[in-house]
């Protein structure tokens, strides 16, 4: 039984990041919103103290009530009320407190959409399309609309302006698709029929992986695309110089129809 | 076996002098003895977790060693792709692992093996309410395994869009291989499943509630009784909803209806029509069904649990009554906890906060029943043989399991661990740590009931350690990998720069799943030789107080050779009325106890 303090053992040696499990948890963020990663651990701290409190008590009693050492009678009873009603009412308080204390943070990357100044939601710099198997992404060009003559089209790669509350519109093509962006703390299901949005704010440069996390076919696995953190000046020239290319291949472009 | 006075079964005894072809075909194929339709539900189950766990295996394979030849068994398997599994073959194995696990071994496990052979014994019935219906339940499992079965070798070898099945991937056969023939006939062994365990739950209810031995209480059953009992009425409510969504995905695939797929859909770049449904109404009755299985899956082991470690502590169960409410709590909220599978899944965000709050609160009986184990084994005299070994891992697996659990129930934590291995390290913490513990533990404890003989329990105990070493070496590396984001599911996550350091921790872990699989020979060993040369067992060999006990081992065709009378409840151990340290129900009170309630009166 002293599995479970071992295993306490190698999640807190993970999450320290000693050798050799260094990287063996939470990617690196480099979102702002830094909620899901404080309520894990804190979820973590709560569960590893009842953990690893159970752990030893099993234990404990394993040894001390060993049926070849304890020449005591055994403890006779059939339960005890005081008991009972305390360790259901103190589980409830927390874990009561824990589903209201998390309220907001899922609020916060589900319900309350950024707005702008105006108080309009914003609207979303581009639309994701999940197909079997690629990401199609469509940035709506000058005009800010979809659909219209200007629009960029690029598959698989994804380019968002860094500290800026960033709106995607995800769609889907055919079937399932979930868009994980595991540096992002970011993952919706990409729903075919329904259009959604999510939010985040990059808070720092680099490329990462676009990854499906819900099944869909045989090539699920390769459904890989990547999202890179710029500078809204880097931004604003690799779109321009991504649309001009668009424009020069339009012909061979069999997605830009 | 033939002196049976229990009225109404004499006729059915039988001298082995008299035993043809016919007889033997009536005892034991199409019997209709609850406890011989229990083993052939054993066997069944155990067969088909063999061929489970060798799925599993391949997964694993896939993910320690992507695209490279597996020893042995890949050339057997698939020589075409000179012995390497393709990605094909991977969702099926990964869809067809958890189907078999599910369907074919868990639930019918606990509820078809033991529900079938322990609920009369346990109760002091002489069969079940419904003996053809109860042989019924068990031949219907025969098209399920011929259906889930025959799709292996089928167009696209296996269903291959997850055990969950979601459409369209499912209901649309143009978007994975596995999708054609293969998914209907998955669709139709699932319906076989389902009309098995209405079978089984319909008769489990009726027997428990109207045919207890006199004296026999609601309040006086055995913990396994009203674990199987709320497994039951669980099954009895919950499951039609799953049989008629199977129904309507068949329809969507077979006639041409559209209750899954949307408007404007199209795959492989080839118009879908119909359209005008919706793929999340699968998934609400989906998990509408699949979260109470969940319960379904470890109640009856829960109650099976806490039996053994009773008898092993030596001391009566800590908290009867509240473990009895723990449970009909567990049962009560498990219906309303079905959309924590969806927070991720594109539903309403404010829906997602009524299914996070109701989550959290499950946590709560299980939180009691595991305090109230503590409580049992406080105080005891715990004996550490092999069905006590694997109980108290139950315990702390579930612990485990449990609170790995309220990561999920916290709806942001869930937006980045969903479909990651977290989750997969979770339910195999509650169903492999969990009822796989249990249903062994089970099977060393009522072993000797069902054929006479005990196990061994040297290799026993082997079996035990191995189990339980790399159960926790497979399965708990596995949070690791979930907190990395490790996505389940995919043919080869090394595709992506995120997850290319985790390979060294996979093969890690592949290798413990082998051994763990391997762990399993000492116990198939021991079980067939148990069953023909092991050292005979009386009617009661761990000294428990449980009716079955009273039973001649193994028991003859309606069970008792007396009528059995109950006179207190089943966790009587160490009581100071007797000089024994244990005190079946059966034994009328002596000279310093006296009985609670005349069993005259108790008989209602």
């Amino acid at each position: 039984m002293s599995i479970p303090i071992l295993g306490t053992l190698i999640i807190v040696w993970a999450a320290m990041d000693w050798y050799p499990l260094e990287g063996h948890w939470f990617p690196e963020r480099v979102v702002e919103d830094g909620n899901i990663d404080h309520l894990f651990y804190f979820i973590l701290w709560l569960t590893g103290i009842v953990f690893i409190a159970t752990g030893i008590l099993l234990f404990w009693f394993l040894w001390k009530y060993d049926a070849a050492k304890n020449d005591q009678p055994v403890v006779f009873t059939h339960g005890s009320h005081y008991l009972e009603v305390m360790w259901s009412v103190v589980p409830a308080i927390i874990l009561l407190f824990l589903a209201i204390y998390q309220m907001d943070a899922w609020a916060g990357a589900r319900m309350e959409r950024p707005v702008l100044a105006n108080g309009q939601p914003k609207p979303p710099i581009a639309r994701v399309t999940g197909r079997q198997f690629e990401w199609k992404m469509q940035y709506p060009g000058e005009d800010q609309k979809f659909d219209t003559p200007d629009d960029l089209y690029v598959t698989n790669v994804l380019h968002v302006p860094r500290d800026e509350e960033v709106v995607l519109e995800i769609e889907s093509e055919d079937v399932l698709h979930s868009f994980f962006l595991p540096n992002f703390r970011v993952k919706q299901d990409v729903v075919p029929g329904m259009k959604q949005f999510i939010w985040f704010k990059p808070i720092k440069d680099g490329s990462y992986d676009i990854v499906c996390a819900e099944l869909c076919g045989w090539g699920h696995y390769k459904m890989k695309g990547q999202i890179t953190v710029q500078s809204r000046n880097d931004f604003d020239v690799w779109l321009k110089k991504t649309y001009d290319e668009q424009e020069l291949s339009e012909f061979s472009l069999a997605e830009a129809e | 076996m033939s002196s049976i006075t229990a009225d109404g079964h004499a006729s059915h005894a039988h001298s082995s002098s008299e035993f043809g072809v016919g007889e033997f075909i009536s005892t034991y194929v199409f019997s209709r003895d609850h406890k011989v339709i229990g083993i052939q539900f054993l066997f069944s189950t155990l067969l088909w977790f063999l061929v489970g766990g060798l799925l599993a295996i391949g997964i694993r394979w896939q993910l320690a060693w992507p695209w490279s030849d597996m020893p042995v068994i890949g050339p057997m398997l698939f020589s075409a792709e000179g012995g390497q599994i393709s990605p094909e073959f991977y969702t099926m194995l990964f869809t067809m692992h958890a189907t078999v696990m599910t369907f074919l071994v868990i639930i019918p496990i606990l509820a078809g093996a033991f529900g079938n052979y322990l609920i009369p014994l346990m109760i002091g019935a002489d069969d079940m309410a419904f003996p053809t219906l109860n042989m019924l339940s068990y031949w219907v499992m025969w098209p399920a395994f011929f259906f889930f079965g025959g799709s292996f070798f089928v167009a696209g070898n296996g269903a291959s869009s997850g055990w969950t099945s979601y459409p369209p991937l499912s209901s649309v056969p143009e978007s994975a291989p596995g999708s054609g023939l293969a998914q209907t006939m998955w669709l139709l062994g699932l319906t076989c499943v389902g009309i098995s365990s209405m079978m089984g739950s319909v008769n489990y209810l009726t027997t428990i509630i109207q045919m207890r031995a006199p004296g026999m209480t609601m309040m006086r059953l055995p913990l396994t009784i009203w674990g199987m009992f709320i497994t039951a009425l669980l099954q009895a409510f919950a499951l039609p909803v799953l049989t008629a969504a199977g129904f309507m995905q068949l329809l969507d695939r077979t006639v041409g209806t559209g209750f899954f797929i949307p408007e404007a859909l199209s795959v492989n770049n080839s118009p879908m029509a119909p359209g005008g449904g919706q793929p999340l109404l699968w998934q609400h009755l989906f998990w509408f069904y699949s979260h109470p299985a969940v319960y379904i899956m470890i109640l009856p082991a829960m109650g099976m649990v806490s039996d053994i470690l009773c008898c092993f502590a030596r001391k009566p169960l800590f908290g009867y009554k509240p473990m009895v409410y723990a449970m009909n709590g567990i049962a009560g909220l498990g219906f309303i906890v079905w959309g924590h599978h969806m927070f991720v899944s594109g539903m309403n965000p404010g829906l997602g906060m009524t299914f996070m709050v109701a989550t959290m609160m499950i946590a709560l009986p299980s939180a009691v029943k595991t305090f109230n184990w503590l409580g049992t084994i406080y105080g005891g005299k715990i004996q550490f043989t092999t069905p006590m070994l694997f109980s108290l891992a139950f315990v702390s697996m579930f612990v485990v399991g449990g609170l790995s659990g309220i990561f999920m129930a916290a709806t942001p934590v869930d937006i980045f661990i969903h479909d990651t291995y977290y989750i997969v390290a979770h339910f195999h913490y509650v169903l492999f740590g969990g009822t796989a513990m249990a249903v062994f533990g089970a099977i060393y404890f009522w072993f000797p009931k069902m054929f006479g003989r005990t196990m061994n329990e040297f290799w026993g105990k082997v079996h035990f350690l191995l189990t339980f070493v790399f159960l926790n070496g497979t399965f708990f590396t596995m949070h690791i990998l979930g907190a990395v984001g490790f996505p389940r599911r995919l043919a080869d996550p090394y595709h992506y720069e995120t997850f290319r350091h985790l390979q060294p921790i996979n093969q890690f872990m592949t290798i413990c799943a082998i051994l763990m699989v391997a762990s399993q020979i000492p116990f198939i060993l021991n079980f067939f030789y148990s069953m023909f040369f092991g050292p005979k067992a009386g009617r009661n060999p761990w000294h428990a107080n449980g009716l079955e006990w009273q039973a001649p081992s193994p028991p003859g065709h309606g069970n008792f050779d007396f009528q059995p009378i109950v006179y207190r409840g089943p966790y009587e151990y160490g009581s100071p009325e007797t000089d024994q340290d244990y005190y079946p129900q059966t034994q009328p009170p002596t000279e310093r106890g006296k009985a609670d309630v005349p069993p005259t009166l108790a008989a209602d």
